[in-house]
């Protein structure tokens, strides 16, 4: 090797030291990214047999008939409407844990601390196995009210969890500040306190909403005969994917980073403006 | 005080008493916590309590079941299924591990290198929840399939010989060995591990990269006594937030794995859903809880951050 | 123009009236229980190093803390059992509190608004005007500087005429140029406005600069009471003259009475102290600490002591170190009566021969000489909140 040769050679390896990180991270980025990308790949194929997993040719069909799997379209539906309802449920119940949890000294903390963090710590396996023997015992009828019981249920904790940081790092002047300008507690809460939080409690909802919309192993223990978009992935999955799967899956993939995209852009838009 | 235009607010006549009880919370904590603990109660710990004496019932379904202590079954549940929970153990240890060392280069690109992508980065990694993970690790098998691209070039590689004489594949394959499951459960968790990183991470100062570097710590000394240990309760939470899961999944191994790589998981999944064997598989939770609070608290213990959540 | 009805709360309250107000964290005594009357229209300053309870004293007076024991009167009104919300009383917190998500225009009138107050724009633009932020009014707090954000938070506190403005340290976060302008500031809208100022700092400077009165507090306790002047003049105890400037110390003996003046023995020489000016008990042979500011004293070569004239206060040492600082320059003089007594000597006709080693005599009016008691501790108050940081 020639000094010319080795100075290159040296300024690579700088090049990749200096760099590292940039490249294992988007490396990973990668590895996270890629199924994503196959499925969206083969939402246009027109495979050959029941299963999608070779590619066989070029085809828009699954893209120009989505709904057109018997069963597909009714459970995404149902699976959207138990993550609204979860959400919904799980958020309420959650931000007012959090804030008790923050803002009260109180002697039964550490219990209720615990008693948050068990269901994060515990396999789902057994906490769908555990539900289902409470729900068998009691006589419930499975489907869309037990689904929509455990899945507030175990998005309660990680609700708890992203808005208590938030809630956590707030400074208590700032409410002792709107107290002094005349805002009562009702008041100081509705104009300092909830949009202070808004952060985290719209972090933790949007977890929420992901963990009930994907959620497997609990829902397929607890669903009777009712069939939520992942277990209608599932049964396929036994049976034969239909391509639509895919479609869907992209779709779904799409709209969600749209919809965080157009709302980051429209949040700083108004940033710009403010200044 | 001429300029004054306004009276001072209203205000109210004073309090006879002398002490009133102005911080009126003394319940307000309780009210809060109320409904939520209720749910968790309820539909958590009794349905866990329950769980438990199942596990020591005897009968079957057609006449019943009955309390009678019977704690043999949690001797036939741990011999019949010892592999299983090893493999359990192994596959979600290893699946951690990748987790740890894929995760972090990731959350420490969007803490501190990413400018202005962070966002978008961010998002990339959080959308994919919305894609069932049925669906993306069903992709897996597409991506590991016999023949298929990735596979031909690991065989060039001989990486395949290696791996198959480490027992982690078979043959030319990886789909159906263990290597496919842990990619699997590795891929499946990675984002659990990667957001409390980031959380903690995004909390260093970057000027305590920079006094580092000023007292005269190279920039790899600086990631070992400066950034690392201030990131260790990311590093907890997310080792524990991947670990937990994953030694109870059983979907990477039902859709990659084979009957060699059955979990934990799927042995409790069969004895409740197919098998009926109520005990047995109550008996299997149990003792998959007891083992995951056993490691986990001294896991914590050794990590020295007790308040998680 | 809103009137209150109850003619039993007049509007502009009076006086701020604090009685026998203490506060007690389990078995921590952060405030012991105090008297304090603050008149009306008066800027008074709660001045302390930090954790002496000065904080806890305003929040007190603000309602956001409860006290253990005692009333908070404002005028004639007991306001001890009111809520924050319900007190004529407003904060300027320190590092300030502006709301993050609301602009500054929504800060100055979120008082306002919570009041039921209708039409706050004409009120918030004139009030932005008076602190120079008119232009500033759609920024958001985290665009503004340290000053801009500090000037806000007056204004907020301000716009709603409360008959007493609360400053829990308002100018700590600012550098020390910026500090200066602000306390002319406060102080000119003070004297606008006319309202009742209170004003906690740790900064003697601060609080001499700024306040008609100074309560100068200690480990939860009100160690001296008076104008700036008079406080550094003639300071009641060891750690009010250390807190306030610097002081030396003499130890000395009661030796005689007369005319008003006491005579005490000190080393081999007599010092002179106006009885007026003493505070310690003056039984014959009893021990007075002597004090005296060190831009008090002149300083003269020991060659020259002839020129001193009489009925002066006189000490003998030898200059153990001088340090040169533009305006003056500072002595520590090696006496046998004080170890380390500091000079500050004002750069007229600079003596060549007042260098380190030199034997001088130190001499100054007896009318400047304050006594205390001599069972205190002689560094009570000597280090400082900074010193203490640093």
């Amino acid at each position: 090797m020639n000094t010319r040769q080795s100075r290159i050679f040296g300024t690579s390896v700088n090049w990749l030291k200096r760099h590292f990180v940039v490249i294992a991270g988007l490396l990973t980025l990668a590895y996270l990214l890629l199924p994503n990308i196959i499925v969206t790949v083969f939402s246009f194929n027109n495979p050959r047999g029941r299963f999608n997993y070779t590619w066989q040719e070029f085809s828009t069909e699954a893209w120009q008939d989505p709904c057109g799997v018997s069963g597909l379209c009714a459970s995404l539906s149902l699976s959207l409407q138990i993550a609204l309802w979860a959400t919904l449920g799980a958020t309420l119940l959650g931000t007012m844990i959090a804030f008790a949890l923050v803002r009260y000294r109180f002697r039964a903390r550490p219990a209720v601390n615990s008693l948050i963090f068990l269901p994060m710590a515990m396999p789902e396996v057994v906490m769908a196995a555990s539900l289902l023997t409470l729900f068998l015992n009691m006589g419930a009828q499975l489907g869309f009210w037990t689904i929509l019981i455990a899945h507030i249920m175990f998005c309660l904790s990680f609700v708890v969890v992203a808005v208590k940081a938030r809630v956590m790092s707030m400074d208590p002047r700032l409410e002792q500040a709107a107290q002094d300008l005349y805002a009562g507690p009702f008041q100081t809460f509705l104009r300092v306190t909830l949009p202070i939080a808004a952060p985290g409690i719209a972090a933790g909802a949007l977890l929420a909403f992901a963990l009930s919309f994907d959620d497997f192993i609990i829902t397929n223990f607890n669903a009777g005969s009712t069939v939520t978009f992942p277990m209608f992935v599932w049964g396929s999955a036994q049976r034969g994917t239909p391509v639509q799967v895919n479609v869907i899956g992209t779709a779904m993939f799409v709209t969600a980073v749209l919809l965080v995209l157009v709302s980051l852009v429209i949040g700083n838009r108004r940033n710009r403006h403010n200044a | 005080m001429a300029t004054l235009t306004q009276a001072p607010p209203p205000v109210a006549p004073p309090v006879p008493e002398k002490r009133p009880p102005r911080r009126r919370g003394r319940w307000t904590p309780y009210l809060l916590l109320l409904p939520g603990l209720l749910w968790l109660f309820v539909f958590f710990a009794l349905p866990v309590i329950y769980q438990a004496s199942t596990s020591v019932q005897t009968g079957s379904l057609e006449e019943g079941y009955k309390v009678t202590w019977h704690f043999a079954t949690y001797w036939d549940a741990l011999s019949d299924y010892w592999p299983q929970f090893v493999r359990s153990v192994l596959y979600a240890a290893s699946a951690t591990v990748l987790c740890l060392l894929l995760g972090y280069p990731l959350a420490y690109l969007i803490a501190f290198r990413a400018g202005r992508w962070r966002n978008l980065i961010m998002i990339l990694v959080i959308a994919p929840f919305f894609t069932s993970f049925l669906i993306r690790t069903l992709a897996w098998k597409t991506i590991l399939a016999d023949g298929g691209p990735v596979v031909d070039v690991l065989n060039t590689l001989h990486v395949l010989d290696v791996t198959a004489w480490l027992g982690w594949t078979a043959g030319d394959r990886v789909l159906a060995t263990p290597l496919a499951v842990v990619c699997g459960l590795t891929y499946n968790f990675l984002p659990f591990m990667i957001l409390p990183l980031y959380t903690s991470l995004e909390r260093i100062d970057p000027r305590l990269h920079e006094a580092a570097n000023d007292l005269y710590a190279r920039p790899s000394t600086t990631f070992r006594r400066v950034t690392f240990p201030l990131s260790m309760p990311g590093v907890v939470s997310g080792t524990l937030l991947t670990f937990i899961p994953a030694s109870g999944d059983y979907i990477n191994s039902d859709l990659l794995g084979s009957t060699d790589t059955r979990m934990v998981g799927n042995v409790i999944q069969s004895q409740f859903l197919r098998i009926l064997d109520y005990p047995t598989a109550a008996a299997l939770s149990f003792i998959l809880m007891a083992a995951i609070l056993f490691i986990v608290t001294l896991y914590i213990r050794k990590s020295g951050t007790e308040d998680l959540v | 123009m809103k009137t209150t009805k109850d003619t039993t709360t007049p509007g502009h309250g009076g006086d701020v009236r604090l009685t026998g107000i203490g506060k007690t964290y389990g078995s921590f005594t952060a405030v012991h229980p105090l008297d304090l009357t603050v008149p009306q229209g008066s800027f008074f300053a709660l001045l302390g190093a930090s954790g002496c309870g000065k904080t806890t004293t305003l929040r007190m007076i603000a309602g956001l803390e409860e006290p253990t024991e005692g009333t908070v009167h404002l005028g004639d009104q007991d306001v001890t059992a009111l809520p924050p919300y319900k007190r004529p009383v407003n904060t300027v917190f320190q590092s300030y509190a502006l709301f993050p998500h609301l602009d500054i225009f929504e800060n100055v009138a979120f008082g306002l608004r919570r009041r039921g107050v209708k039409s706050v724009k004409k009120q918030v633009e004139e009030m932005l005007e008076l602190v120079q932020l008119g232009e500033q009014a759609r920024k958001k707090p985290h665009q503004l500087s340290g000053g801009q954000q500090q000037r806000v938070a007056v204004a907020r506190a301000l716009i709603n005429h409360p008959e007493v403005l609360l400053l829990d340290e308002p100018l700590g976060a600012l550098d020390l140029k910026l500090r200066r302008q602000m306390q002319l500031e406060l102080k000119r809208i003070q004297t606008e406005v006319g309202i009742t100022f209170v004003h906690v700092t740790h900064d003697q400077e601060e609080a001499m600069t700024m306040a008609d009165t100074v309560a100068v507090m200690n480990a939860g306790r009100v160690e001296q009471l008076g104008a700036p002047a008079d406080l550094y003049e003639n300071p009641r105890t060891t750690f009010v003259a250390n807190f306030l400037g610097t002081s030396n110390f003499i130890e000395a003996e009661v030796d005689s009475k007369s005319g008003g003046e006491l005579v005490l023995k000190a080393g081999g020489g007599k010092l002179v102290l106006p009885e007026a000016r003493n505070s310690a008990p003056t039984t014959a042979g009893g021990k007075v600490l002597v004090g005296v500011r060190p831009e008090k004293i002149s300083l003269i070569h020991a060659d020259d002591a002839g020129e001193i004239p009489g009925g002066r206060n006189r000490i003998t040492g030898r200059i153990a170190d001088s340090s040169f600082i533009g305006v003056s320059t500072q002595f520590v003089v090696d006496s046998p009566v004080c170890a380390d007594f500091e000079v500050y000597v004002q750069n007229i006709d600079r003596d060549a021969r007042l260098a380190p080693g030199a034997e001088v005599v130190l001499h100054w009016d007896p009318a400047h000489t304050f006594g205390l008691d001599a069972a205190q501790d002689i560094d009570a108050g000597v280090e400082t909140v900074e010193e203490e940081v640093v």
